[in-house]
Order: structure tokens, then C-alpha cells, then sequence
């Protein structure tokens, strides 16, 4: 009896020797802002992770001492995903970034659970009392690679290869489309869908089929780098996206829109640090600093470069937007009035192609 | 269709169907011999990863081949270890295997992310390479596309024509049986098995080294699997692992170049990537539905353990 006693006794004070450095943690939790990152793939060395976790660094660079981070990598869009975002609720992490469209649902469910904890959706829609989302605009970048495109086209035939019809996506074909043609009437986007975000191997094919039909300017809607090396090697042009692929094809490789999500993290945590931070939707482009295209290949020619750098103004400005009426379809319909500015929400909801894109939207 | 655009189509199927010949060619030896491993995607990504690395590093392609090779005979050996010494299950070492496999492949991988090879060039075989439409399409190829036809053949003649076949096909009939006229039951299956992780390990090898040419985790992107399945609905035949797998990879480009024309596509994407999936089984399914052949052609022991002392 007497050991069995002296067992759970000890026992007793075991455990209330491991949860005493815990209650110690959560005190100091209260001064460095405790900050939670999940990626959906690994960071790797190029793409949409990638850019998140350089942002990540680039705030922590910026808020150096005020803010300690961590990271989860290549977390399913799944119940994994639930698991890993309450487990940084719970673990004293005060502001949590949730990377991918697929985490909507969960990151709101623990978002309810964990009310004085900020919670950021990226590419999501549902926002909470604790819960904001943010975007960039993709398609201003594809406007401006749309431009070169069309400029340097010798085919006319720009090709694009994308992994699922969404409105997201559509707006970055639309938006190349509607570049290429302001700029060369004559230029068609051809679009091949691999409906994978990462397949290598499908992404490589559906490049050497768009340039063996013709295409000399491609670029891709996906994740991998496989559209970029296959441009290199078959001595085509094409266009990065993500980040700047350059390295991957520094003779093919123009430019590449990429995603700078640092400012907007460093923001946001300053804005918790404070307590000023308020729920909302961020859109962010060239204006917030959020869209910016790789630097150019000395190939494109400087009357498309003055070109360029004339259109980034008039976005970090404000004057100028890509989806600017008239708006036509490729059936001839119009969806914007001549001189009208497309709002959000009508973005949001795109599901169709401009004119100058070639090739049908598969039916749902 | 303009001829240049076939010879591209056909071109491109080929290569595309390569990986999966050559895998499901590797898994049809060793299920012959009555072992069903279900880690083949495990396999040809520790194969993707060891060819990428070693070509990468030595600059030669033969030897990341030759490296991914011996990562898939490595995962085999493991596998063979579990199943036929310790003679674990098989279908749940089999998919340890797999999950085990991809994820090791991107631990190692992590410093290969970011490097990229240079392109080998395709080998052009004189005059073939000049009948006209075909011949670019299947005669400037990779060397390793070649072998595999070779390949293709080499098991044909090994396990139909050759006394080693017909004892390796003996031992997935009736393993007691084989055993009792004293053939080494285990000894041959790990054979068939090691055989069966080399050639995926060659086929991850072919993805890294010769078809992207690049590594990333995940690369694989369910070939393994797909080639698994191939070799079910072959029906354990190498002639139809070949119609399968080129099918397979022939209806997945016709519908990248039927997106890249502009045609009216009356399908949702999704379904029209899901084509060269139904497409191959139905095929295969309807070539393949005699009952008897199935009956002859399917292992009798596939899966099951086996000790030889009862």
C-alpha cells in the first residue's frame, strides 16, 4: 500500500514538474507574439509555399525580436490540417497565417474554439470576429506578362497551362489574353488543363504540346517549374509564375509574377502586436506591394520594357486596371461596358473566356 | 490530322507510357511468383531520387539509372525481408512501403530541390528514324524507351519460353507444389521481388532523369499505382502491360492536344483528364474478359504467405 501511495505521489509531483514550465511558457507567451505558418507542400526552392515562407522570414527580419515564428510544411487539406492549426491555437500562438484555399473550412471551425487568437485565411471567403482573409491579384502580373507576350510573339500563339477552371485561375488567363491583345490583335492564348496543382510530369507534356502547336510564349497556372524547363530546352519564351524562375531557364525564362507576401505579414503582425487589428478582406496588388514581376530578361526589347514599366505604374497608382471595359467574351457577349472598371466581387465570380483566348472552357 | 502533329502525339505517348512499361513490367515478374507489392510508388520515387542525385552529381545519366536501380532493389529488399522472412502481410507491408518510400524520397531530396540536368539527348536509330510519320516518333527516342521494348520482349521469352520461367511461374501457382520437387520457394521469390523493385526503381529514375528532367517531392504523382493497376487488368500479360500502359499515356496526350486545338470540348476537365484512367480499363477489361484466360493468367498464391516447412 505504502509503495502503490508513494508511487502515485511521486507520479503527482511528476506531472506537476512537467506542467510547471508550461504555465511558465504561457507567461512569457504574452511578450514575443508567438506566430503559426501552415504550408499545404513543401517550401521547396520556387512556388506558392516558397513565397509564403520567404514572406515569413522577410517579417521576422522586420520585426526582429517582437515575434517568434514557426512553421508546418506540407499539411493535407485535410483533418491533419485541423490538428495542426488548433495545435498552434493551443500551443500559445496568438497570430496563425493558414496558406491554402483548403484550410477555409477548418482554420473557421478552430477559429470559433480559440476566440482571442487572430487567424488569417489566404485565397478563402469566410471571414469571423477573428478571422480575415487575404488575397493577391494574381491577374495584374499575368496583365503585364500578357504585354510581353503579345510584343514577342513571332507565332502569335501563346500557350498556358492550368490546373483547374476556377475564377482565380480564369482571371490569370484572361488577364494574359487581354494583355497579349491590347498589344497584338493577331495573338491567341491557347490553354491546356492538367487539373493536378502538381503533377511535373503532366505540366511538362501539356507544355510540349502547346509549343509543338505552335506556341513560342507559354506560361502555367501549377506549381512545379516543369513548363519553364521544358521552354528552355525546346528554345521557346516563357513566363514564371509564383516566384522568379529564372534559374530554371535564364535564356527562356522573360519575367515571372510574383508573390510578395512580406509587407502584408509584417503588417498584420505589427497590427496585432498593437491590438489594432480588425477583420477584414485584403486584395492586395502592385498597389500594396503584394504583386511584382521577376526582373526582365534582357531579351525583351526595350519600346515593350518602357511599355511595361508605364503599365506597373498605373497599378501601384491606381489608375490603371487590367479588367477595364470593354470586356468581351468569346462568344461575343459582352460583360463590362466600354470604360467601366470590373468591381471585386464580379472578378470573384469569372467564368469565362475573353476573346483571344482559343480554346473552350470545358463545360461543368 | 497534319502528319507532323501525329508524329508529335505519338512521340509524346511513348514517353509518357515509358515509366509505366517499365514498372508494370518489374511487378508483373515478381507477382508471377505469387508476392503483391503494393509499395511501387514508394519504390519508383526512392528511384526518381537516387537517379536524380547520382546523375546530378556525376553527370551521368547511366549511372542515376544504374542508382535508382539499386534504390528500388533496396526497398524491395526491405520489403522481401518483411513478407517472405518474417513473412509478414503483404498488402499492409506493401502500402507501409509506399507511404514509407515518398516520404523518405523527399527527406533525402530536400537538398536536390533546387538544382536542376541538363537534357539527355534522344538516340536516333539509323533508318528507322527515317520511315516517314512513325519513325521520329519511335525511333528518336531515349535509349532507356529501347530497353524497355527489349525488356518487354526479354520476359516474354523468360517466362513463357524459358525453363527459369516456368519454374518462377510454378512457384506463384502452387508454392508446396514447387517446394516439393525441391525449388527454393523463398529464395526465387526474393529474386522476383528484388527484379520487381530494380525495374521500379528504373522507371522512378526515368520520370527524374529523363522525362522532366527535374526532382521534387511528390514528383511520382501516383504512376506506381497506376502501373499496379495496369498489371491486374492485363491479366498478368507483358504484351498487354505494353497496350495498357501506352494507351494509357497515348489517350492522356490526345486529350492535352485536343485542349491545345480549340475544339469544343463537351466534358468537364475533370472528366477529361480522368479519360486516359476509364479509358485503359475499359480497354483492358474488354481484351482481357475471357474468364478462363483470367483464371490461367492470375498467380493462384498472389499475396499469400508462404513457410516451407508446412
Amino acid at each position: 500500500m505504502t509503495t502503490r501511495r508513494s508511487v502515485i505521489k511521486s507520479l503527482a509531483m511528476l506531472i506537476g514538474a512537467a506542467a510547471l514550465p508550461l504555465a511558465m511558457h504561457g507567461a512569457q507567451a504574452a511578450d514575443p507574439l508567438n506566430i503559426g505558418y501552415v504550408y499545404v507542400s513543401p517550401i521547396g526552392d520556387a512556388g506558392w509555399t516558397f513565397q509564403h515562407d520567404q514572406g515569413r522570414q522577410q517579417m521576422e527580419a522586420a520585426l526582429n525580436g517582437k515575434i517568434t515564428t514557426k512553421a508546418v510544411e506540407n499539411v493535407a487539406e485535410g483533418s491533419d490540417a485541423e490538428r495542426v492549426i488548433r495545435e498552434f491555437a493551443a500551443s500559445g500562438h496568438k497570430l496563425v497565417f493558414t496558406t491554402s484555399f483548403g484550410y477555409m473550412n477548418y482554420t473557421e471551425r478552430v477559429a470559433k474554439q480559440f476566440p482571442k487568437t487572430v487567424f488569417l485565411h489566404a485565397t478563402g471567403y469566410k471571414m469571423g470576429k477573428n478571422m480575415g482573409i487575404y488575397n493577391a491579384r494574381f491577374y495584374e502580373g499575368r496583365y503585364l506578362t500578357g504585354v510581353i507576350a503579345g510584343k514577342m510573339s513571332k507565332s502569335n500563339v501563346l500557350g498556358y497551362v492550368a490546373a483547374f477552371p476556377i475564377p482565380e485561375v480564369l482571371q490569370g488567363i484572361n488577364a494574359f489574353a487581354l494583355g497579349a491583345r491590347s498589344v497584338n490583335p493577331n495573338a491567341e492564348v491557347r490553354v491546356i488543363w492538367v487539373n493536378s496543382w502538381f503533377d511535373p510530369g503532366k505540366e511538362r507534356e501539356a507544355a510540349t504540346t502547346l509549343i509543338s502547336q505552335g506556341a513560342d510564349m507559354i506560361t502555367h497556372h501549377t506549381d512545379s517549374t516543369a513548363v519553364v524547363q521544358a521552354a528552355e530546352e525546346k528554345g521557346v519564351h516563357a513566363f514564371g509564375y509564383h516566384s522568379d524562375m529564372s534559374k530554371y531557364g535564364a535564356r527562356a525564362h522573360l519575367t515571372a509574377t510574383t508573390h510578395q507576401w512580406g509587407d502584408f505579414y509584417t503588417r498584420t503582425a505589427q497590427a496585432v502586436l498593437d491590438g489594432t487589428w480588425k477583420p477584414g478582406s485584403v486584395w492586395g496588388g502592385h498597389k500594396e506591394g503584394m504583386i511584382k514581376l521577376a526582373p526582365l530578361n534582357p531579351a525583351i526589347p526595350a519600346d515593350t520594357v518602357a511599355k511595361v514599366h508605364e503599365l506597373e505604374a498605373g497599378l501601384t497608382a491606381g489608375t490603371f486596371h487590367p479588367f477595364t471595359g470593354p470586356v468581351v467574351d468569346q462568344d461575343g457577349k459582352q460583360r463590362l461596358a466600354a470604360g467601366a472598371v470590373m468591381d471585386d466581387a464580379t472578378l470573384g465570380k469569372m467564368d469565362y473566356f475573353v476573346q483571344g483566348v482559343a480554346s473552350r472552357l470545358p463545360k461543368n | 490530322m497534319e502528319a507532323n502533329l501525329f508524329t508529335s502525339m505519338l512521340f509524346a505517348t511513348v514517353v509518357a507510357g515509358t515509366p509505366l512499361l517499365i514498372v508494370g513490367l518489374g511487378l508483373l515478374v515478381s507477382e508471377k511468383s505469387g508476392v503483391l507489392n503494393l509499395g511501387a510508388e514508394g519504390m519508383m520515387a526512392m528511384g526518381a531520387i537516387a537517379g536524380f542525385a547520382v546523375a546530378h552529381e556525376t553527370g551521368s545519366s547511366w549511372l542515376g539509372v544504374l542508382a535508382g536501380m539499386g534504390a528500388g532493389m533496396a526497398m524491395a529488399a526491405v520489403f522481401g525481408f518483411l513478407v517472405l522472412t518474417l513473412l509478414a502481410n503483404q498488402v499492409a507491408s506493401g502500402l507501409a512501403l509506399a507511404i514509407f518510400g515518398v516520404g523518405l524520397s523527399a527527406f533525402v531530396g530536400k537538398p536536390y530541390e533546387s538544382v536542376t540536368l541538363a537534357a539527355v539527348p534522344a538516340i536516333r536509330l539509323p533508318f528507322l528514324a527515317d520511315i516517314p510519320v512513325i519513325g521520329p516518333a519511335l525511333y528518336n527516342q531515349q535509349a532507356l524507351v529501347y530497353l524497355s521494348w527489349a525488356l518487354m520482349w526479354g520476359i516474354v521469352w523468360f517466362l513463357y519460353r524459358s525453363r527459369g520461367g516456368l519454374v518462377l511461374r510454378a512457384v506463384g501457382e502452387a508454392p508446396s507444389a514447387a517446394h516439393a520437387i525441391g525449388y527454393p520457394v523463398i529464395r526465387i521469390r526474393y529474386l522476383a521481388t528484388l527484379f520487381g523493385g530494380a525495374m521500379a526503381g528504373v522507371g522512378g529514375a526515368f520520370l527524374s532523369v529523363f522525362y522532366t528532367p527535374l526532382w521534387v517531392e511528390g514528383m511520382v504523382a501516383g504512376r506506381g499505382w497506376i502501373a499496379l493497376a495496369l498489371v491486374v487488368f492485363a491479366t498478368w500479360r507483358p504484351l498487354r502491360v505494353m497496350v495498357g500502359a501506352y494507351l494509357f499515356g497515348g489517350v492522356m496526350i490526345a486529350q492535352l492536344f485536343v485542349q491545345g486545338s480549340g475544339m469544343e470540348i463537351n466534358m468537364p476537365s475533370q472528366m477529361l483528364s480522368s479519360l486516359p484512367y476509364w479509358a485503359t480499363i475499359v480497354v483492358l477489361v474488354m481484351i482481357s474478359r475471357n474468364a478462363t484466360t483470367i483464371r490461367l493468367n492470375s498467380p493462384v498464391s498472389l499475396g499469400q504467405p508462404y513457410r516451407a516447412d508446412v
